[in-house]
């Protein structure tokens, strides 16, 4: 498949040749360069790591500022106690939801666009292809959306979330990078044993592409689980929430009392203590590092076909 | 019917003809006397008649972009008209160019519109080159289980929720958080950072290097593969050291791509993260936080003053749309680089 080469292309070290006999130079700045990018990995880390023992230390120790590495009062009550919220649970639950239909909803509607896309000798493929770019360097804007979405009659439904970002251009051109790669042969030998194009697209097509629709579908799911914009602006009820809005609420309810927004989204939320915070934060990413190792490597080539032009 | 367009075209639909002499067979639509040297222009009547099926694809895709993207962009009418809330969504009257004067004399929107500038420039000065230094660190490493790693460990931020990433910064930079611990062993005093002014545009910046610098190397570790292995034997032979390899054949090798997301940049440079600088700021940071787009959803979304707020966003979009179009004109004009 494309995307396999691509990504074994990317990965794999330059050939530039080796030096006879490394100089004392060359050795000096290689062992810079490996502490420089240990310690760059580090601070990437860090962050996990710390809001990790935040969320197994107690509440004492947090305030007193002794946790950085380790838990300090290592407990799991905090845990339970977010465990047991059922509003975490239903929010949660919502985030699932979202996820899944949008994924659907928006893996329909591009693949079948890229697919068009993909026809070379389609007749007026090029303002097909525009309608679609155009949006990707002048968009409607914040307040033109809100309006459209009110008086859809969306606000406080599902579809306010799913809908809007059911295609994103820069998947579609991926997408449509892809299905121009493929062969032609099979497809004129389809067409000459009598099949249409939706036979073709449904019948040939789609079981080559499992690669690219694998990766749309995490970039896609990706997206969806961690939007918390559409829900802020579109749900008031507390029920609908997914949880990165659940999250945010306790973080502007932790942050400051005065903060508009969290008036704007109804939270009446107290000083929300940090390691709730922290295990909130800990159960929201654990999806997304759990699919990462796969998704990266899906990511890196998708990032790669997007770059070849369309 | 934007689908007319292309008959208007003055070239001919790219691929009426392309295969046309081999295989005669599949284009029923190809009715001339014969292959011709001349692409005969296929009419719409013959182009749906074979590929209806497609036209009829692209329909749900279409009317999802008419409503979801062209409506906006068609709503944004109300900037000039006036908007009654439970209206119609196109607004009611005419009242010209009010809201536009409005914006324009209004103080508080050039303070935005400097914070903005301010925010974006800064983000686009540090972010952009940090990615190509990393990417060039990343080449030298010759482990490539080592290389591997880093690449793992320093994408795993642009996967993360922004709501994910400001609470770690809250945890890190709260008066008990890492950094006033450090600063505290030092016997410094703490210090609030995310309700100080002038320590806002640092977090912002510093938090958008953490998430964006190792995302951006890939497409630089992709250029750097393709440079050719010969140039380096080449500038060893007459002499280059290291580090002039680097500067003379290294970094000529990835301008192409360096251009092109330095022109990307250029262009959306305005569009500062609007969801981060709103998880982020607060009345207490307002003076340098408060950009364009937190701004028009304060005015627009919480004090319902819709029809002024679109008049702001659409001044911005159209700012956006220029400065991509000029960075592109510059880029193909100087390197000869396009986005399109």
């Amino acid at each position: 498949m494309v995307t396999d080469v691509i990504s074994e292309n990317a990965t794999r070290t330059p050939r530039r040749p080796r030096p006879v006999r490394e100089t004392r130079g060359t050795r000096a700045f290689g062992a810079v360069n490996t502490v420089l990018l240990v310690l760059l990995c580090a601070a990437m880390l860090y962050p996990f790591v710390t809001v990790l023992a935040q969320s197994f230390s107690s509440p004492g120790a947090i305030n007193a500022g002794q946790v950085s590495f380790w838990p300090v009062g290592f407990n799991t009550d905090t845990y339970a106690a977010v465990m047991s919220n059922d509003t975490f649970w239903r929010n949660y639950g919502n985030t699932v939801l979202y996820t899944v239909v949008g994924t659907v909803i928006a893996m329909l509607l591009t693949t079948t666009y890229a697919y068009v896309l993909s026809k070379k000798h389609l007749k007026g493929r090029k303002a097909l292809i525009g309608i679609a770019v155009f949006t990707m360097f002048f968009n409607g804007g914040l307040v033109p959306n809100y309006v459209l979405i009110s008086s859809l009659g969306m606000k406080n439904t599902m579809w306010a979330i799913v809908l809007p970002g059911a295609i994103s251009v820069f998947n579609l051109l991926v997408m449509k990078s892809f299905f121009e790669s493929l062969p032609k042969e099979l497809e004129e030998a389809a067409q000459i044993d009598g099949l249409g194009w939706y036979g073709i697209f449904g019948r040939i097509t789609l079981p080559l592409s499992k690669a690219v629709i694998a990766t749309m579908v995490l970039f896609y799911s990706v997206a969806y689980w961690n939007d918390w914009f559409a829900a802020f602006l579109y749900l008031d009820k507390t029920e609908l929430f997914p949880v990165t809005l659940f999250l945010r609420n306790l973080i502007a309810g932790a942050s400051t009392s005065a903060s508009e927004g969290a008036a704007a989204a109804g939270t009446t939320t107290a000083l929300v203590s940090t390691n709730i915070q922290a295990v909130t934060m800990i159960l929201t990413v654990i999806p997304i590092l759990c699919v990462y190792p796969f998704v990266q490597r899906y990511f890196v080539s998708g990032v790669m076909l997007g770059s070849v032009k369309g | 019917m934007p689908l007319t367009r292309d008959e208007t075209a003055p070239r001919p639909a790219d691929a009426t003809g392309k295969t046309a002499p081999e295989r005669p067979a599949t284009r029923p639509g190809a009715a001339g006397p014969g292959p011709r040297p001349r692409k005969r222009k296929q009419t719409w009547r013959e182009a749906f008649r074979r590929d209806w099926q497609l036209y009829s694809l692209a329909l749900v895709p279409l009317i999802f972009f008419a409503i979801f993207k062209y409506g906006p962009m068609i709503g944004n009418v109300i900037a000039f008209r006036r908007f009654r809330p439970g209206g119609s969504m196109f607004g009611d009257e005419w009242v010209g160019l009010r809201y536009i004067e409005m914006f324009i004399n209004d103080p508080t929107f050039w303070h935005v519109f400097a914070n903005t500038a301010i925010l974006g420039g800064l983000t686009l000065v540090v972010c952009f080159p940090l990615p190509i230094v990393l990417a060039l660190l990343l080449n030298e490493v010759r482990k490539r289980h080592f290389k591997k790693i880093v690449q793992s460990i320093s994408y795993l931020p642009h996967f993360l929720s922004v709501v994910i990433v400001v609470g770690m910064l809250m945890q890190l930079l709260s008066l008990q958080g890492t950094v006033n611990q450090v600063i505290g062993a030092f016997g410094g005093e703490g210090i609030p950072f995310l309700q100080r002014p002038e320590w806002f545009r640092a977090v912002y910046v510093g938090s958008e290097v953490w998430q964006t610098v190792g995302w951006g190397t890939i497409l630089y570790l992709a250029a750097l593969t393709t440079v050719d292995d010969s140039l380096y034997e080449a500038a060893r032979i007459d002499g280059a050291g290291r580090w002039r390899q680097t500067w003379h054949v290294t970094l000529p090798g990835i301008r192409p791509t360096m251009m092109t997301l330095l022109v990307l940049n250029i262009g959306t440079f305005l569009n500062v993260g609007f969801e981060k600088v709103l998880l982020l700021y607060n009345p207490l940071t307002y003076e340098t936080a408060d950009v364009i787009s937190t701004y028009l959803y304060r005015v627009g979304l919480v004090s319902n003053n819709l029809s002024y707020a679109a008049a702001i966003g659409l001044f911005q979009a159209v700012i956006g749309l220029v400065m991509v179009l000029s960075a592109n004109l510059i880029s193909r004009r100087m390197v000869g680089t396009s986005l399109w």
